[in-house]
């Protein structure tokens, strides 16, 4: 390949306060559009980020995101983690069911956020905090023929 | 590096949302990273313009707006909520297709908000015609 990934280190951010989500999402969107992410795949992740950020402002009560994008050979793709040192989550079956909801939101931050990506792990111990993964893949259109 | 904090959001401090009064509509711009606290500012800022100035509608034009997520939605309904309780319909204009595509996805499809695919059709959607002498049946 020869896009070797120069930009593609992995990136922590912090996550405390409003301006800081609004900065998660454009570096997100910068990345998954660097890795070739289409308009819509794009806006999908971004808008999973921005829903999995404010949980860990809300409820984690501040924390970081690691951004790293992956290259699975002829697939590329970006892996978020959304940590806190909150908490926790006690039920995650029912943090994970549309419509509930802890913190006067619509509930649909956690379930919502699942729809918008491909992969999607939560990780969560009582009283020492959460970590939810996502990760998205760049759909990979086939390569036009080369013209010759 | 990527991501130093400080030279980036657009939006931050002193970023203020356009406002206009077009008769008795009022035209709310929204663009580009909208943060939470100024969303519910927004929300309260509208509502007492309606009150102050009696508007009958206001548009809501999000064609500047990239991303929706259920903060933002949630803030747009209650404002159109808050409206029609002040005798104001709310029309949200603009949507871009990747966010219409995404809040569906999320199971944000904002019941109970009119819709239009521009400003202009939002005004017309709420009886201000550009004059083009149609009258009422």
């Amino acid at each position: 390949m020869m896009q070797a990934s120069r930009h593609a280190g992995p990136a922590s951010l912090p996550i405390g306060s409003d301006a800081d989500l609004a900065w998660v999402r454009q570096q997100v969107r910068q990345a998954a559009a660097e890795l070739g992410f289409g308009l819509v795949q794009q806006t999908k992740l971004v808008t999973a980020a921005s829903e999995l950020a404010r949980n860990t402002l809300v409820h984690g009560g501040g924390g970081h995101v690691q951004i790293t994008p992956l290259d699975a050979g002829s697939s590329r793709g970006l892996r978020l983690a959304f940590v806190d040192t909150g908490p926790g989550i006690r039920d995650l079956d029912q943090a994970l069911t549309d419509g509930y909801t802890s913190g006067g939101g619509l509930g649909l931050g956690l379930s919502g956020a699942k729809r918008l990506v491909q992969e999607f792990e939560v990780d969560s111990r009582p009283g020492e905090g959460t970590t939810v993964t996502v990760t998205a893949w760049a759909t990979v259109v086939p390569p036009s023929r080369t013209v010759p | 590096m990527t991501g130093i904090a400080g030279h980036g959001p657009v939006g931050g401090h002193g970023f203020t949302v356009p406002v206009l009064q077009l008769g008795d509509v009022l035209l709310v711009t929204l663009q580009g990273e909208l943060h939470d606290g100024m969303a519910e500012q927004l929300q309260q800022d509208i509502t007492a313009r309606i009150s102050h100035s009696r508007v009958t509608g206001v548009v809501i034009d999000i064609s500047g707006v990239e991303i929706v997520d259920s903060f933002l939605g949630r803030v747009l309904a209650e404002i159109a909520a808050g409206a029609k309780l002040l005798a104001a319909r709310t029309v949200l204009a603009g949507m871009r297709p990747a966010v219409a595509i995404t809040l569906v996805e999320l199971g944000l499809t904002l019941p109970g908000l009119w819709t239009a695919l521009d400003v202009e059709r939002a005004m017309e959607l709420l009886g201000v015609t550009t004059r083009r002498g149609e009258g009422s049946p």
